[in-house]
């Protein structure tokens, strides 16, 4: 599915939490249709490099070009360009005062100035695919983990992203829920979707990525294809990696 | 003759005679008319207070790597709430109110407008500190997950925090309603015929205290029960998104 058209590009990108420097100069490219994977310890700075990717964090340094936009310009309308950038928490974070249709209508409705009736066929059409069709007019704390998940995830599909980006999406799942999440994920990697992946489940790494960056101490320090990143891992730091966790 | 007779002829003889209970009367009316515009006052101070602390909480370090003049600006703004806030909580709502009347509106020979703004200013304080908990209390995932799907920054306040903030904050904003309504009987300091000074008046004129503050005293507690009840019923129903 990856093509040659670049969707995102990260140059030199740094970022600081106060004195600590938690990301230092990270350069990458993600392309249209590409599944990249980003793994690496907790603290490395994964999650930090996936949230910068929206601006949820603001970068110290560097460039972040979205579709050839340069989104760390502050004279950028950020709002515009997040529209087309879905994101999935660890937390679900599925607004708890609406039912779960109206989770997914209303940034469509407010955003897009979409009619009531179109957001609601499309919400309803994303729910019958993964299998919560019943569920729309229940409320987030009525539902399962994993199905919080799942509307979480067609939640950003409801706003046409033309990429994903998932931060631990399975982490704060019971275990016998993270199969259902995954499978939704990696049927949206078939139909063709730009995602870029923060997870432990390496199995699952391994299964859905293009690609697979390994973040340690603030810099990419290894990246490949699964193949060449779990079977032959090069650096010592990545080889100790896949040891604590494999 | 027995006790309840007896009580029912001190209370005609106090009340209904001379049509003394049109005092009590335009006292209730008046702390009405204090206690609910003091609220509206209140609300929209506390709403604009809340809305300057904390979106300058939320975004200093983000104006401040961005540089440029929004940063002083809402460090200005955030002063003159804290400063605000200080004065407001910091005296007694009596003095500020004679304050109002005797200084700052000398000119004014109606206290009635004097009170409501007096007691405005006083209640906003509060207001904007219990929104500000409110808005505190609700999970910044909520916040990043509104600001994820494009919204800006007030979309997510108004669509998705706000609506969560007022949820949590209602039995304590019912509270300093109920607080209000009871701190505005000393409103009589400014020459306001309110219901307590209605019940003064009252006693005044009869020599007889029991049965015009008793009757006020219970004025007070029926208002605050039917209120207390009317916001646990709308308690209940936006519960029933929890379950």
């Amino acid at each position: 599915m990856t093509t040659n058209d670049t969707l995102i590009k990260v140059e030199n990108l740094v970022k600081s939490f106060g004195k600590i420097e938690v990301l230092k100069g990270i350069n990458s490219e993600i392309k249209r249709g590409e599944v990249v994977v980003i793994i690496g310890a907790s603290g490395s700075g994964k999650s930090t490099f996936l949230r910068c990717l929206n601006r949820l964090e603001e970068t110290t340094d560097g460039h972040i070009y979205f579709k050839s936009t340069d989104i760390t310009d502050p004279k950028v309308n950020i709002n515009v360009h997040r529209q087309k950038m879905g994101m999935v928490f660890q937390q679900f974070n599925l607004f708890p005062h609406m039912t779960v249709l109206k989770n997914m209508i209303s940034a469509p409705m407010k955003l897009l100035k979409m009619s009531k009736e179109d957001a609601t066929n499309k919400a309803m059409a994303l729910l019958e695919k993964v299998g919560l069709a019943d569920r729309a007019d229940a409320y987030p704390s009525q539902l399962s983990g994993g199905q919080k998940q799942r509307i979480a995830i067609v939640r950003a599909l409801c706003m046409d992203p033309e990429v994903m980006l998932f931060d631990e999406p399975t982490s704060a799942l019971d275990p016998e829920m993270v199969g259902e999440v995954l499978t939704v994920i990696k049927d949206l990697a078939a139909s063709g979707m730009t995602m870029a992946i923060v997870t432990h489940e390496m199995g699952f790494a391994r299964e859905v990525a293009d690609r697979v960056i390994f973040i340690d101490e603030g810099v990419i320090a290894e990246e490949g294809t699964p193949e060449e990143i779990f079977a032959n891992p090069k650096s010592a730091r990545l080889k100790d990696f896949l040891s604590k966790v494999l | 003759m027995n006790f309840f007779t007896e009580l029912w002829q001190d209370f005609h003889h106090v009340m209904i005679e001379n049509d003394r209970y049109k005092f009590m009367i335009d006292g209730l009316r008046n702390t009405f008319i204090i206690t609910f515009g003091a609220l509206a006052i209140g609300v929209v101070i506390g709403i604009i207070v809340a809305a300057i602390r904390t979106s300058f909480d939320k975004n200093k370090e983000t104006l401040r790597l961005r540089g440029g003049f929004g940063y002083y600006v809402l460090l200005f703004l955030n002063g003159i709430c804290k400063f605000y806030l200080t004065i407001a909580r910091g005296t007694p709502v009596v003095v500020q109110l004679m304050i109002s009347y005797f200084i700052i509106f000398a000119v004014a020979n109606d206290g009635v407008p004097v009170a409501i703004f007096a007691f405005g200013i006083n209640s906003g304080a509060y207001v904007a500190e219990i929104f500000r908990a409110g808005i505190m209390s609700v999970d910044n995932g909520q916040f990043e997950a509104g600001r994820s799907l494009g919204f800006n920054y007030f979309q997510t306040m108004w669509y998705i925090v706000i609506p969560q903030m007022f949820k949590a904050v209602l039995p304590t904003l019912c509270n300093e309603f109920i607080a209000l309504l009871k701190e505005t009987s000393v409103a009589g300091y400014v020459g306001v015929i309110d219901l307590t000074k209605a019940g003064n008046t009252i006693a005044g004129r009869t020599f007889s205290y029991f049965i015009p503050l008793i009757t006020v005293a219970v004025i007070y507690l029926v208002l605050v029960m039917v209120l207390t009840w009317l916001v646990g019923r709308l308690e209940r129903r936006l519960r029933k998104s929890d379950h």
